[in-house]
């Protein structure tokens, strides 16, 4: 199906309505609540879609106004979380890819299987245990409380996309460099890291949505501003007043926890969708 | 002659023994190796989930409140039989059944669609598009949930301004006050967020369509439909099948929609919204961990038919050095 050199003008108009239709697709929702977090108070009601008057209140209130504690607290609970979390699942599924694509050792197809399993596991159905076990050894509502179960979100699609990342490594190229007098551990750090780190660094990406996500162990697993992420404090905002519905400043908090997300995706948009779809998909 | 001859025997099979002895003890040494590494992984994801569904089992059979912790009753399968005799279970199943199969549906069509566009689009248009249809991918869905529920929302939205020429919606109009509308917009913002997955795993399917099947189709003088119908479809069935269990488990177990935009009213409660009610939100342990003992065993047999009637093979298809899975 490769692109035909010359285009009709038809077809022209034909591609630039699609791609216009996709693009609205993807992008109006977030395009509404972008403008609802510039609208003032008055505008929230009057059912338009731009506010009348553009105001940063909604910004304020939420960086340095009195929504600030609230918010940046979670702000620094969901990036301080979600790194570490991120940064333990991809060590451990490096490891642990390695072994499976390099290694011939029993049990190989044991470790992907209970990773898929894993991966399909119902979060709220560990999570009545987790809640209960918690409590009684004083993990409820710290860092570590939330870190522990982000590893079940993070580790098996991390195992499965390195895995197929790391069996396309020509290990070979190991051999050759042994050859040639290098140490192993030479031969490993000049050929191979440099052919799994971009492997290495979309699974981080790809973990790192998956943990920003997470809003069923936030708001079951805390209860106070220690360790509250933002989409769980999103969700239990009551905002200035218990008499207003804190749209305006909700909206706000929403946009700031989506740019650095977008910001990743536009950066990355290759490698993570190569990554996502060898990981999932590939026959 | 005969002992030199027995000798070297002899000593072959000594030197194979030896080559075996190294082999099996290289090989040890390799599973050794190869456990060390991945051991923490493993370790780490059976504790997180073995361990606290084994738990939940146990606890399902006990009369089990926080508020009152000492009143710990064995009551075995009486927590099951309250849910399965209660309305309330039956109606959050028929939801979110309900909800699996449409937005599963209906995320196939719309993401093969996008599927098409991004395959056959131009170069220069391949990344714009792919960007965009990330950027829902990357949003987080509790952000989701509200930008859409503004949009509806009686008080803030702007649908009804907008769509009042539409015959049944007006200023007055209430989108999450009944269960009809209410589960509409939870289901739209569900099909937004999660369409650009499985459009993701159909570009990937697409693209290992052998291009000589699609020219030789071409030269027979097939239509377009015949052509996705009889070349392209068959040629990516495991792509597809992938890409359906997926979503359709990760739809069963939908939770953060529902929890920002209606909390259960309107009849829209789903499984996971009641487990989380009754276990985290009025501390019954025992009830709430039978819930989610039926929410797994409900995710195990979606997979089990799956696998069992439309042959899913889930380890060669999500295989990346298989090269089978696509092709049966």
């Amino acid at each position: 199906m490769a692109a035909p050199g010359k285009l009709t003008g038809r077809k022209r108009l034909g591609w630039t309505v699609l791609t216009v239709l996709v693009l609205v697709y993807a992008l109006f929702p977030v395009a509404a609540i972008l403008a609802t977090s510039f609208k003032t108070p008055g505008d929230l009601g009057n059912n338009t879609f731009l506010p009348t008057t553009w105001t940063w209140a909604n910004y304020e209130m939420i960086f340095v106004g009195n929504a600030q504690e609230l918010f940046l607290t979670a702000l620094r609970n969901s990036i301080g979380i979600t790194l570490i979390a991120t940064f333990i699942a991809v060590v451990l599924a490096t490891l642990c890819a390695y072994a499976i694509a390099r290694l011939d050792f029993p049990g190989k197809k044991i470790i992907l299987g209970s990773a898929l399993a894993v991966s399909i596991f119902p979060v709220i159905s560990v999570v009545t245990p987790l809640f209960n076990l918690w409590r009684t050894i004083g993990l409820y509502d710290t860092w570590l409380g939330l870190i522990i179960p982000y590893l079940s979100l993070t580790l098996p699609i991390s195992i499965w996309t390195l895995a197929a990342f790391f069996r396309q490594i020509p290990w070979e190229l190991e051999q050759a460099a042994q050859v040639d007098g290098a140490t192993q551990w030479q031969a490993f750090r000049r050929a191979i890291i440099p052919l799994a780190m971009p492997g290495v660094f979309t699974t981080a990406i790809i973990a790192f949505f998956i943990a920003w996500n997470d809003f069923v162990y936030g708001i079951s697993l805390t209860s106070t501003e220690a360790a509250r992420p933002v989409p769980a404090a999103l969700a239990f905002f009551t905002g200035a007043s218990q008499f207003e519905e804190p749209t305006g400043a909700i909206s706000a908090a929403a946009i700031v926890v989506t740019i650095p997300v977008v910001v990743l995706v536009l950066l990355f948009q290759r490698q993570i969708v190569s990554g996502l779809t060898q990981g999932a998909v590939k026959g | 002659m005969t002992t030199t001859a027995d000798d070297s025997r002899r000593a072959r099979r000594r030197a194979t023994d030896q080559r075996r002895a190294v082999r099996s003890d290289r090989s040890r040494a390799e599973a050794r190796l190869g456990w060390l590494l991945a051991g923490p992984a493993f370790v780490i994801m059976l504790a997180v989930t073995a361990y606290p569904i084994a738990q939940a089992v146990f606890d399902s059979m006990f009369a089990f409140r926080l508020t009152a912790p000492d009143e710990r009753d064995f009551v075995f399968l009486s927590n099951y039989t309250t849910i399965f005799t209660d309305g309330v279970f039956w109606s959050a199943l028929g939801v979110t059944v309900l909800v699996t199969i449409v937005t599963v549906a209906v995320e196939l069509v719309l993401g093969f669609a996008l599927a098409l566009v991004m395959h056959r689009a131009l170069k220069r248009l391949r990344g714009l598009l792919r960007t965009a249809i990330l950027v829902p991918y990357g949003i987080i869905t509790v952000v989701s949930a509200f930008a859409w529920y503004y949009m509806f929302d009686i008080n803030s939205g702007f649908v009804n301004s907008w769509f009042g020429w539409v015959p049944g919606i007006g200023a007055e109009l209430d989108w999450f006050a009944d269960f009809g509308t209410a589960i509409t917009v939870i289901m739209a913002s569900e099909i937004w967020k999660t369409t650009p997955f499985i459009a993701l795993l159909l570009l990937a399917g697409l693209a290992q369509v052998p291009e000589e099947l699609l020219e030789a189709s071409r030269v027979d003088g097939a239509t377009w439909w015949q052509q996705m119908r009889r070349v392209v479809i068959p040629n990516m069935k495991a792509a597809i099948m992938v890409a359906v269990l997926f979503r359709a488990l990760d739809a069963f177990r939908i939770f953060d929609n529902v929890f920002i935009m209606t909390g259960g009213d309107a009849d829209t409660e789903v499984l996971s919204l009641l487990a989380y009610r009754t276990s985290i939100g009025r501390l019954e342990i025992g009830l709430g961990s039978a819930i989610s003992v039926v929410l797994f065993l409900c995710v195990l047999l979606i997979c089990f038919i799956a696998i069992k009637f439309f042959k899913v093979d889930l380890a060669s298809g999500t295989d990346a050095s298989g090269g089978k899975g696509g092709k049966k």
